[in-house]
Protein backbone atom coordinates (compact mmCIF):
# COMPACT_ATOMS: atom_id res chain seq x y z
CA UNK A 1 0.00 0.00 0.00
CA UNK A 2 2.02 3.56 -0.99
CA UNK A 3 0.35 5.03 2.25
CA UNK A 4 2.89 3.32 4.22
CA UNK A 5 5.68 2.75 1.94
CA UNK A 6 8.72 5.52 2.32
CA UNK A 7 9.06 7.26 -0.51
CA UNK A 8 12.88 7.47 -0.91
CA UNK A 9 12.73 10.98 -2.47
CA UNK A 10 10.71 12.26 0.39
CA UNK A 11 13.01 10.75 2.77
CA UNK A 12 16.22 12.18 1.03
CA UNK A 13 14.38 15.67 0.94
CA UNK A 14 12.97 16.18 4.71
CA UNK A 15 16.50 14.58 6.41
CA UNK A 16 18.39 17.36 4.46
CA UNK A 17 15.99 20.06 4.53
CA UNK A 18 15.36 19.39 8.52
CA UNK A 19 19.16 19.17 9.19
CA UNK A 20 20.01 22.34 7.30
CA UNK A 21 17.08 24.07 9.08
CA UNK A 22 17.76 21.93 12.43
CA UNK A 23 21.47 23.88 12.11
CA UNK A 24 20.39 27.24 11.13
CA UNK A 25 17.21 27.68 13.62
CA UNK A 26 19.88 26.17 16.45
CA UNK A 27 22.69 28.58 15.74
CA UNK A 28 20.82 31.51 14.55
CA UNK A 29 17.65 31.60 16.62
CA UNK A 30 16.99 29.41 19.54
CA UNK A 31 20.95 30.01 20.92
CA UNK A 32 19.67 33.74 21.18
CA UNK A 33 15.98 33.41 22.00
CA UNK A 34 17.23 30.98 24.76
CA UNK A 35 19.59 33.07 25.85
CA UNK A 36 17.94 35.96 26.54
CA UNK A 37 15.24 34.27 28.25
CA UNK A 38 17.74 32.69 30.37
CA UNK A 39 19.28 36.45 30.38
CA UNK A 40 15.44 38.04 30.93
CA UNK A 41 14.70 35.54 33.65
CA UNK A 42 17.98 36.27 35.79
CA UNK A 43 17.49 39.85 35.48
CA UNK A 44 13.99 40.02 36.69
CA UNK A 45 14.68 37.40 39.63
CA UNK A 46 17.72 39.65 40.32
CA UNK A 47 15.73 42.64 40.10
CA UNK A 48 13.04 41.09 42.36
CA UNK A 49 15.29 40.45 44.94
CA UNK A 50 17.19 43.70 44.86
CA UNK A 51 13.28 45.03 45.40
CA UNK A 52 12.95 42.49 48.46
CA UNK A 53 16.45 43.85 49.75
CA UNK A 54 15.24 47.21 49.68
CA UNK A 55 11.99 46.74 51.05
CA UNK A 56 13.87 44.76 53.76
CA UNK A 57 15.99 47.91 54.18
CA UNK A 58 13.61 50.21 54.15
CA UNK A 59 11.53 48.32 56.83
CA UNK A 60 15.11 48.29 59.06
CA UNK A 61 15.64 52.04 58.74
CA UNK A 62 11.87 52.64 59.27
CA UNK A 63 12.41 51.22 62.63
CA UNK A 64 15.98 52.85 63.18
CA UNK A 65 14.21 55.89 62.84
CA UNK A 66 11.12 55.06 64.76
CA UNK A 67 13.80 54.04 67.36
CA UNK A 68 16.03 57.05 67.18
CA UNK A 69 12.44 59.03 67.66
CA UNK A 70 11.90 57.24 70.91
CA UNK A 71 15.68 57.85 72.04
CA UNK A 72 14.91 61.86 71.04
CA UNK A 73 11.69 61.86 72.58
CA UNK A 74 13.01 60.19 75.89
CA UNK A 75 16.01 62.39 75.76
CA UNK A 76 13.89 65.36 75.65
CA UNK A 77 11.87 63.88 78.59
CA UNK A 78 14.96 64.19 80.57
CA UNK A 79 15.90 67.40 79.88
CA UNK A 80 12.73 69.26 80.58
CA UNK A 81 12.67 67.45 83.94
CA UNK A 82 16.32 68.29 84.61
CA UNK A 83 15.74 71.71 83.25
CA UNK A 84 12.41 71.84 85.79
CA UNK A 85 14.42 70.31 88.46
CA UNK A 86 17.38 73.04 88.09
CA UNK A 87 14.76 75.59 87.76
CA UNK A 88 13.12 74.91 91.12
CA UNK A 89 16.68 74.27 92.80
CA UNK A 90 17.61 77.84 92.04
CA UNK A 91 14.30 79.12 93.00
CA UNK A 92 14.64 77.39 96.37
CA UNK A 93 18.49 78.45 96.83
CA UNK A 94 17.28 82.31 95.82
CA UNK A 95 14.36 82.06 98.01
CA UNK A 96 16.41 80.88 101.22
CA UNK A 97 19.40 83.11 100.44
CA UNK A 98 16.50 86.28 99.91
CA UNK A 99 15.54 85.02 103.31
CA UNK A 100 18.82 85.08 105.38
CA UNK A 101 19.74 88.41 103.68
CA UNK A 102 16.57 89.76 104.83
CA UNK A 103 17.14 88.69 108.39
CA UNK A 104 20.07 89.70 108.48
CA UNK A 105 19.06 93.15 107.40
CA UNK A 106 16.58 93.01 109.84
CA UNK A 107 18.81 91.88 112.40
CA UNK A 108 21.84 94.56 111.33
CA UNK A 109 18.92 97.11 111.34
CA UNK A 110 17.68 96.03 115.12
CA UNK A 111 21.02 95.89 115.91
CA UNK A 112 21.39 99.51 115.17
CA UNK A 113 18.26 100.75 115.93
CA UNK A 114 19.47 99.37 119.78
CA UNK A 115 22.90 100.69 119.58
CA UNK A 116 21.09 104.08 118.42
CA UNK A 117 18.48 103.97 121.19
CA UNK A 118 21.13 103.02 124.04
CA UNK A 119 23.46 105.96 122.60
CA UNK A 120 20.96 107.64 122.83
CA UNK A 121 19.69 107.21 126.52
CA UNK A 122 23.03 107.52 127.30
CA UNK A 123 23.05 111.02 125.80
CA UNK A 124 19.71 111.60 127.96
CA UNK A 125 21.17 110.58 130.78
CA UNK A 126 24.31 112.39 130.41
CA UNK A 127 22.04 115.62 129.84
CA UNK A 128 19.66 114.83 132.93
CA UNK A 129 23.00 114.86 134.92
CA UNK A 130 23.99 117.72 133.84
CA UNK A 131 20.85 119.51 134.08
CA UNK A 132 20.41 118.16 137.27
CA UNK A 133 24.31 119.40 138.51
CA UNK A 134 23.87 122.54 136.95
CA UNK A 135 20.50 123.14 138.68
CA UNK A 136 22.43 121.68 141.97
CA UNK A 137 24.81 124.30 141.49
CA UNK A 138 22.54 127.16 140.84
CA UNK A 139 19.82 125.99 143.86
CA UNK A 140 23.41 125.76 146.12
CA UNK A 141 24.55 129.39 145.01
CA UNK A 142 20.95 130.99 145.81
CA UNK A 143 20.88 129.45 148.92
CA UNK A 144 18.67 129.75 151.66
CA UNK A 145 17.51 133.49 150.86
CA UNK A 146 13.94 132.70 151.51
CA UNK A 147 11.98 129.29 151.43
CA UNK A 148 9.54 130.99 149.26
CA UNK A 149 11.92 132.34 146.99
CA UNK A 150 13.51 128.49 146.46
CA UNK A 151 10.31 127.11 145.36
CA UNK A 152 9.70 129.69 142.89
CA UNK A 153 13.53 129.52 141.64
CA UNK A 154 13.30 126.05 141.40
CA UNK A 155 9.82 126.00 139.29
CA UNK A 156 11.34 128.52 136.99
CA UNK A 157 14.25 125.99 136.74
CA UNK A 158 12.37 123.16 136.18
CA UNK A 159 10.17 125.28 133.22
CA UNK A 160 13.71 125.78 131.54
CA UNK A 161 13.89 122.03 131.52
CA UNK A 162 10.26 121.39 130.71
CA UNK A 163 10.17 122.85 126.80
CA UNK A 164 12.28 120.33 125.48
CA UNK B 1 -26.93 47.90 25.04
CA UNK B 2 -24.33 49.21 23.04
CA UNK B 3 -22.37 46.03 24.27
CA UNK B 4 -24.15 43.21 23.62
CA UNK B 5 -25.11 44.95 20.03
CA UNK B 6 -20.99 44.46 19.37
CA UNK B 7 -21.12 40.89 20.80
CA UNK B 8 -23.34 39.72 18.86
CA UNK B 9 -22.21 41.82 15.36
CA UNK B 10 -18.78 39.89 16.33
CA UNK B 11 -20.48 36.98 17.05
CA UNK B 12 -22.34 37.04 13.66
CA UNK B 13 -19.71 38.18 12.41
CA UNK B 14 -17.28 35.07 13.04
CA UNK B 15 -20.05 32.41 11.98
CA UNK B 16 -19.93 34.32 8.60
CA UNK B 17 -16.27 33.93 8.69
CA UNK B 18 -16.10 30.13 9.62
CA UNK B 19 -18.84 29.15 7.39
CA UNK B 20 -17.36 30.93 4.48
CA UNK B 21 -13.83 29.46 5.18
CA UNK B 22 -15.77 25.94 5.36
CA UNK B 23 -17.86 27.12 1.72
CA UNK B 24 -14.07 27.76 0.46
CA UNK B 25 -12.58 24.86 1.78
CA UNK B 26 -14.79 22.67 0.24
CA UNK B 27 -15.15 24.74 -3.14
CA UNK B 28 -10.97 24.24 -3.39
CA UNK B 29 -11.00 20.31 -2.13
CA UNK B 30 -14.15 19.42 -4.37
CA UNK B 31 -12.62 21.88 -7.40
CA UNK B 32 -9.45 19.69 -7.61
CA UNK B 33 -11.35 16.62 -8.07
CA UNK B 34 -13.84 18.48 -10.32
CA UNK B 35 -16.45 15.53 -9.29
CA UNK B 36 -19.18 18.04 -10.28
CA UNK B 37 -18.39 16.75 -13.81
CA UNK B 38 -17.90 13.09 -12.90
CA UNK B 39 -21.27 13.70 -11.73
CA UNK B 40 -23.09 15.11 -14.77
CA UNK B 41 -21.44 12.28 -16.85
CA UNK B 42 -22.59 9.98 -14.71
CA UNK B 43 -25.84 10.66 -14.02
CA UNK B 44 -28.69 12.06 -16.41
CA UNK B 45 -28.70 15.02 -14.44
CA UNK B 46 -27.14 17.20 -17.64
CA UNK B 47 -29.87 19.38 -17.27
CA UNK B 48 -29.37 20.66 -14.14
CA UNK B 49 -29.39 24.94 -14.43
CA UNK B 50 -26.44 25.45 -12.40
CA UNK B 51 -24.40 22.52 -13.44
CA UNK B 52 -24.87 22.94 -17.35
CA UNK B 53 -23.91 26.73 -17.08
CA UNK B 54 -20.55 25.61 -15.75
CA UNK B 55 -19.09 22.65 -16.80
CA UNK B 56 -20.43 21.93 -20.47
CA UNK B 57 -20.90 17.91 -20.92
CA UNK B 58 -18.14 17.78 -24.01
CA UNK B 59 -15.61 17.78 -20.42
CA UNK B 60 -16.73 14.34 -19.40
CA UNK B 61 -15.21 12.03 -21.94
CA UNK B 62 -11.68 11.42 -20.47
CA UNK B 63 -13.64 10.50 -16.77
CA UNK B 64 -15.25 7.20 -16.47
CA UNK B 65 -18.11 9.36 -14.98
CA UNK B 66 -18.26 7.43 -11.59
CA UNK B 67 -17.23 9.01 -8.42
CA UNK B 68 -14.79 7.00 -6.19
CA UNK B 69 -14.44 8.17 -2.96
CA UNK B 70 -11.36 5.68 -2.23
CA UNK B 71 -9.61 7.09 -5.05
CA UNK B 72 -10.38 10.71 -4.51
CA UNK B 73 -9.23 10.68 -1.11
CA UNK B 74 -5.91 8.39 -1.61
CA UNK B 75 -4.93 11.13 -4.25
CA UNK B 76 -5.72 14.01 -1.73
CA UNK B 77 -3.51 12.38 1.25
CA UNK B 78 -0.61 11.24 -0.86
CA UNK B 79 2.11 13.08 -2.70
CA UNK B 80 2.10 14.19 -6.45
CA UNK B 81 4.49 15.44 -8.45
CA UNK B 82 2.60 18.67 -9.26
CA UNK B 83 0.76 20.99 -6.82
CA UNK B 84 -2.93 21.13 -7.91
CA UNK B 85 -4.64 24.39 -7.57
CA UNK B 86 -7.97 23.91 -8.95
CA UNK B 87 -9.92 22.62 -12.37
CA UNK B 88 -12.14 24.42 -14.09
CA UNK B 89 -14.20 22.51 -16.77
CA UNK B 90 -10.97 20.55 -18.12
CA UNK B 91 -8.30 23.33 -17.02
CA UNK B 92 -6.05 21.95 -14.12
CA UNK B 93 -4.27 24.68 -12.54
CA UNK B 94 -2.06 23.59 -10.95
CA UNK B 95 1.82 24.65 -10.07
CA UNK B 96 4.78 22.33 -11.96
CA UNK B 97 7.52 21.26 -9.68
CA UNK B 98 10.85 19.90 -10.40
CA UNK B 99 11.43 16.10 -11.24
CA UNK B 100 14.46 15.14 -10.00
CA UNK B 101 15.69 11.56 -11.51
CA UNK B 102 18.71 9.63 -11.79
CA UNK B 103 19.46 6.21 -13.85
CA UNK B 104 22.32 4.64 -14.52
CA UNK B 105 21.78 4.28 -18.27
CA UNK B 106 20.64 8.20 -18.27
CA UNK B 107 22.17 9.47 -15.73
CA UNK B 108 20.33 12.77 -14.10
CA UNK B 109 17.38 14.00 -15.73
CA UNK B 110 15.86 17.04 -14.55
CA UNK B 111 12.44 18.45 -15.96
CA UNK B 112 9.51 20.50 -15.13
CA UNK B 113 6.41 18.43 -13.87
CA UNK B 114 4.42 20.00 -16.51
CA UNK B 115 6.17 17.68 -19.35
CA UNK B 116 3.54 15.29 -17.99
CA UNK B 117 0.56 17.32 -19.03
CA UNK B 118 -1.07 15.63 -15.77
CA UNK B 119 0.36 12.21 -16.39
CA UNK B 120 -0.74 12.27 -20.20
CA UNK B 121 2.22 12.02 -21.58
CA UNK B 122 5.61 10.78 -21.39
CA UNK B 123 8.88 12.47 -21.16
CA UNK B 124 12.24 11.42 -21.93
CA UNK B 125 10.78 8.33 -21.71
CA UNK B 126 9.68 8.71 -18.35
CA UNK B 127 6.39 8.22 -17.55
CA UNK B 128 3.74 8.22 -14.52
CA UNK B 129 2.72 4.73 -13.74
CA UNK B 130 -0.98 3.61 -13.59
CA UNK B 131 0.06 0.17 -12.92
CA UNK B 132 -0.91 -1.37 -9.24
CA UNK B 133 3.08 -1.62 -7.77
CA UNK B 134 3.75 2.14 -8.92
CA UNK B 135 0.84 3.76 -9.12
CA UNK B 136 1.15 7.45 -9.61
CA UNK B 137 5.16 7.33 -9.28
CA UNK B 138 7.52 8.26 -12.04
CA UNK B 139 8.60 4.73 -14.07
CA UNK B 140 10.45 4.06 -17.06
CA UNK B 141 10.73 0.77 -19.29
CA UNK B 142 14.00 -1.26 -19.09
CA UNK B 143 14.83 -3.84 -22.07
CA UNK B 144 12.86 -6.41 -20.30
CA UNK B 145 9.78 -4.02 -20.71
CA UNK B 146 9.30 -3.96 -17.32
CA UNK B 147 8.11 -1.02 -14.81
CA UNK B 148 11.09 0.23 -12.62
CA UNK B 149 11.53 3.19 -10.78
CA UNK B 150 14.53 5.51 -11.11
CA UNK B 151 16.31 7.10 -7.91
CA UNK B 152 13.44 9.63 -7.49
CA UNK B 153 14.45 12.39 -5.71
CA UNK B 154 11.84 15.27 -7.03
CA UNK B 155 10.74 18.11 -5.23
CA UNK B 156 7.02 16.74 -4.95
CA UNK B 157 3.86 18.50 -3.43
CA UNK B 158 4.68 17.29 0.01
CA UNK B 159 8.51 18.24 -0.34
CA UNK B 160 7.46 21.99 -1.70
CA UNK B 161 5.09 21.83 0.93
CA UNK B 162 8.04 20.84 3.76
CA UNK B 163 10.44 23.17 2.56
CA UNK B 164 7.97 25.96 2.37
CA UNK B 165 7.11 25.22 5.71
CA UNK B 166 10.51 25.32 6.37
CA UNK B 167 11.10 28.72 5.00
CA UNK B 168 8.77 30.43 7.18
CA UNK B 169 9.76 28.61 10.19
CA UNK B 170 13.32 29.72 9.78
CA UNK B 171 12.21 33.30 8.46
CA UNK B 172 9.50 33.61 11.17
CA UNK B 173 12.56 32.46 14.14
CA UNK B 174 15.45 34.46 12.74
CA UNK B 175 13.34 37.83 13.23
CA UNK B 176 11.97 36.83 16.68
CA UNK B 177 15.75 36.15 17.50
CA UNK B 178 16.65 39.66 16.07
CA UNK B 179 13.52 40.96 18.33
CA UNK B 180 15.13 39.40 21.11
CA UNK B 181 18.29 40.55 20.71
CA UNK B 182 16.93 43.73 19.83
CA UNK B 183 14.68 44.20 22.82
CA UNK B 184 17.30 42.54 25.34
CA UNK B 185 15.98 42.43 28.65
CA UNK B 186 12.29 44.22 27.96
CA UNK B 187 9.08 42.82 27.67
CA UNK B 188 8.36 41.01 24.40
CA UNK B 189 6.23 42.18 21.25
CA UNK B 190 4.43 41.25 18.38
CA UNK B 191 5.47 37.96 17.28
CA UNK B 192 7.89 37.63 20.03
CA UNK B 193 5.17 37.95 22.33
CA UNK B 194 3.08 35.16 20.31
CA UNK B 195 5.69 32.53 20.29
CA UNK B 196 7.42 32.71 23.39
CA UNK B 197 4.55 31.16 25.53
CA UNK B 198 4.95 28.08 23.90
CA UNK B 199 8.82 28.17 23.67
CA UNK B 200 8.30 28.14 27.02
CA UNK B 201 6.06 25.48 27.58
CA UNK B 202 9.17 23.36 25.70
CA UNK B 203 11.30 24.47 27.65
CA UNK B 204 9.68 24.34 31.17
CA UNK B 205 7.05 21.69 30.66
CA UNK B 206 8.14 19.27 28.28
CA UNK B 207 12.38 19.80 28.23
CA UNK B 208 13.02 19.99 31.49
CA UNK B 209 10.63 18.25 33.56
CA UNK B 210 11.50 15.18 31.78
CA UNK B 211 14.82 15.88 30.63
CA UNK B 212 16.41 17.41 33.87
CA UNK B 213 17.83 20.29 35.03
CA UNK B 214 20.95 19.18 33.95
CA UNK B 215 20.87 18.31 29.84
CA UNK B 216 18.00 19.84 28.49
CA UNK B 217 19.57 22.38 27.00
CA UNK B 218 21.42 20.29 25.24
CA UNK B 219 18.46 18.72 23.13
CA UNK B 220 16.19 22.13 22.83
CA UNK B 221 17.10 23.33 19.64
CA UNK B 222 16.03 19.84 17.90
CA UNK B 223 12.98 19.85 20.24
CA UNK B 224 11.72 23.57 19.49
CA UNK B 225 13.00 22.61 15.77
CA UNK B 226 10.78 19.42 15.75
CA UNK B 227 7.76 20.69 17.45
CA UNK B 228 7.14 23.73 15.33
CA UNK B 229 7.89 21.97 11.96
CA UNK B 230 5.16 19.69 13.39
CA UNK B 231 3.31 21.85 14.60
CA UNK B 232 3.09 24.14 11.46
CA UNK B 233 3.02 21.67 8.68
CA UNK B 234 -0.18 20.51 10.77
CA UNK B 235 -1.64 23.45 10.52
CA UNK B 236 -0.89 24.22 6.68
CA UNK B 237 -1.75 20.76 5.90
CA UNK B 238 -5.58 21.94 7.02
CA UNK B 239 -5.68 25.11 4.60
CA UNK B 240 -6.87 23.79 1.42
CA UNK B 241 -5.16 25.50 -1.33
CA UNK B 242 -1.54 26.73 -1.93
CA UNK B 243 1.04 26.90 0.19
CA UNK B 244 -0.99 24.61 2.52
CA UNK B 245 -3.04 21.39 1.63
CA UNK B 246 0.16 19.26 1.37
CA UNK B 247 -0.25 16.09 3.73
CA UNK B 248 3.25 16.73 4.68
CA UNK B 249 3.15 15.78 8.78
CA UNK B 250 0.27 12.68 7.23
CA UNK B 251 3.39 11.70 5.33
CA UNK B 252 4.76 8.10 6.63
CA UNK B 253 8.09 9.35 4.86
CA UNK B 254 8.50 12.69 6.79
CA UNK B 255 7.52 11.12 10.60
CA UNK B 256 10.08 8.57 9.51
CA UNK B 257 13.10 10.93 9.62
CA UNK B 258 11.62 12.45 12.47
CA UNK B 259 11.60 9.03 14.47
CA UNK B 260 15.02 8.22 13.01
CA UNK B 261 16.64 11.22 14.65
CA UNK B 262 14.74 10.82 17.92
CA UNK B 263 15.80 7.37 18.25
CA UNK B 264 19.51 8.98 16.58
CA UNK B 265 19.84 11.48 19.56
CA UNK B 266 18.12 8.94 22.00
CA UNK B 267 20.86 6.15 21.41
CA UNK B 268 24.26 8.66 20.73
CA UNK B 269 23.15 10.46 23.70
CA UNK B 270 22.18 7.57 25.97
CA UNK B 271 24.38 6.64 29.08
CA UNK B 272 25.92 3.34 31.16
CA UNK B 273 22.85 3.51 32.85
CA UNK B 274 20.66 3.40 29.62
CA UNK B 275 22.27 0.66 28.14
CA UNK B 276 22.53 -0.86 30.78
CA UNK B 277 18.79 -0.96 31.55
CA UNK B 278 18.33 -2.44 28.11
CA UNK B 279 21.22 -4.96 27.96
CA UNK B 280 20.53 -5.82 31.96
CA UNK B 281 17.73 -4.64 33.39
CA UNK B 282 17.01 -4.65 37.11
CA UNK B 283 15.20 -7.70 37.49
CA UNK B 284 15.17 -11.02 38.84
CA UNK B 285 17.52 -13.66 36.72
CA UNK B 286 14.90 -15.95 35.89
CA UNK B 287 13.11 -13.15 34.49
CA UNK B 288 16.37 -11.87 32.35
CA UNK B 289 15.42 -14.07 29.44
CA UNK B 290 12.07 -12.72 29.09
CA UNK B 291 13.02 -8.89 29.63
CA UNK B 292 16.53 -8.41 27.63
CA UNK B 293 14.77 -9.38 23.95
CA UNK B 294 11.89 -7.06 25.13
CA UNK B 295 13.53 -4.26 26.19
CA UNK B 296 15.81 -4.47 22.88
CA UNK B 297 12.78 -4.21 20.96
CA UNK B 298 11.72 -1.76 22.71
CA UNK B 299 14.03 0.55 21.70
CA UNK B 300 12.72 -0.03 18.37
CA UNK B 301 9.53 0.11 19.28
CA UNK B 302 9.53 3.62 20.43
CA UNK B 303 10.36 5.94 17.99
CA UNK B 304 8.45 3.47 15.75
CA UNK B 305 5.47 4.25 17.38
CA UNK B 306 6.34 7.93 17.08
CA UNK B 307 6.40 7.60 13.59
CA UNK B 308 2.87 5.90 13.44
CA UNK B 309 1.14 7.70 15.70
CA UNK B 310 1.84 11.50 13.78
CA UNK B 311 1.45 10.07 10.49
CA UNK B 312 -2.10 7.98 11.51
CA UNK B 313 -3.52 11.32 13.62
CA UNK B 314 -2.37 13.36 10.44
CA UNK B 315 -3.63 11.04 7.50
CA UNK B 316 -6.89 10.25 10.09
CA UNK B 317 -8.12 13.80 10.10
CA UNK B 318 -7.27 14.32 6.49
CA UNK B 319 -9.13 11.17 5.70
CA UNK B 320 -12.49 12.03 7.76
CA UNK B 321 -12.61 15.76 6.00
CA UNK B 322 -12.53 14.28 2.72
CA UNK B 323 -14.89 11.89 3.77
CA UNK B 324 -17.34 13.68 4.68
CA UNK B 325 -16.77 15.57 1.36
CA UNK B 326 -17.14 12.34 -0.70
CA UNK B 327 -20.80 12.27 0.73
CA UNK B 328 -21.51 15.27 -1.31
CA UNK B 329 -20.86 13.28 -4.39
CA UNK B 330 -22.10 10.28 -3.49
CA UNK B 331 -25.41 11.54 -2.51
CA UNK B 332 -24.92 13.67 -5.79
CA UNK B 333 -24.65 10.95 -8.01
CA UNK B 334 -28.04 9.70 -6.80
CA UNK B 335 -29.77 12.95 -6.83
CA UNK B 336 -28.45 16.47 -7.48
CA UNK B 337 -31.18 17.57 -4.47
CA UNK B 338 -29.71 14.65 -2.09
CA UNK B 339 -26.23 16.15 -3.44
CA UNK B 340 -26.81 19.53 -2.31
CA UNK B 341 -28.62 18.93 0.90
CA UNK B 342 -25.76 16.73 2.37
CA UNK B 343 -23.75 19.54 1.29
CA UNK B 344 -24.92 21.31 4.51
CA UNK B 345 -24.43 18.70 7.03
CA UNK B 346 -21.31 18.11 5.50
CA UNK B 347 -20.41 21.83 6.07
CA UNK B 348 -20.89 21.73 9.61
CA UNK B 349 -19.36 18.63 10.00
CA UNK B 350 -16.43 20.16 8.06
CA UNK B 351 -16.29 22.83 10.19
CA UNK B 352 -16.66 20.83 13.42
CA UNK B 353 -13.78 18.15 12.04
CA UNK B 354 -11.70 21.34 10.86
CA UNK B 355 -11.62 22.95 14.88
CA UNK B 356 -10.34 19.10 16.27
CA UNK B 357 -7.58 19.14 13.92
CA UNK B 358 -6.88 22.41 14.83
CA UNK B 359 -6.39 21.01 18.55
CA UNK B 360 -5.09 17.51 16.79
CA UNK B 361 -2.07 19.41 14.94
CA UNK B 362 -1.25 20.97 18.28
CA UNK B 363 -1.28 17.95 20.39
CA UNK B 364 0.43 15.37 18.06
CA UNK B 365 3.35 18.23 17.81
CA UNK B 366 3.31 18.64 21.21
CA UNK B 367 3.33 14.64 22.09
CA UNK B 368 5.95 14.12 19.45
CA UNK B 369 8.45 16.53 20.96
CA UNK B 370 7.39 15.28 24.75
CA UNK B 371 8.19 11.95 24.09
CA UNK B 372 10.99 12.44 22.37
CA UNK B 373 11.63 14.29 25.45
CA UNK B 374 11.14 11.35 27.23
CA UNK B 375 13.42 9.29 26.10
CA UNK B 376 16.46 11.73 25.59
CA UNK B 377 15.52 12.11 29.74
CA UNK B 378 15.55 8.15 29.90
CA UNK B 379 19.04 8.29 27.96
CA UNK B 380 20.92 10.80 29.83
CA UNK B 381 19.46 9.60 33.68
CA UNK B 382 22.24 9.02 35.79
CA UNK B 383 21.33 6.09 38.11
CA UNK B 384 17.92 4.24 38.95
CA UNK B 385 16.08 4.47 41.87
Amino acid sequence: MGLVNPDFGLLFWTLISFSIVLFILGKFAWKPILKSLKDREVSIESALKSAEDAKMEMHKLQADNEKIILEAKSQRDILIREAREVKETIIREAKTEAGAEASKLIKNAREAIENQKAAAITDIKNQVTELSIDIAKKILERELSSPEEQKKFIASLLKQVNPN
Amino acid sequence: MVEIATQSLKRLIFIVVVLSYSVFQAAAWVSEEEPIDSLQTGTEQLDSPVNTEEHPAEHADEHNGKFEPGKFIMDHIGDSYDWHIATFGEKHFSIPLPVILYTSEKGLTVFMSSAFHHGHESHNDFYISSSEKYKGKIVYLNEANEEVRPLDISLTKNVTGLLISMIILVWVFLSVAKSYRKREGKAPTGLQNLLEPLILFIRDDVARSSIGEKHYMRFMPYLLTVFWLIFLNNVLGLVPIFPGGANVTGNIAVTLVFAVITFAITSFSGKAAYWGHVFWPPVPHALKILMIPIEIIGVFIKPFVLMVRLFANITAGHIIALGFFSLIFIFGGIHVGAGYGVSIVTLIFTVFMTMLELLVAFIQAYVFTFLSALYFGMAVEEHHH
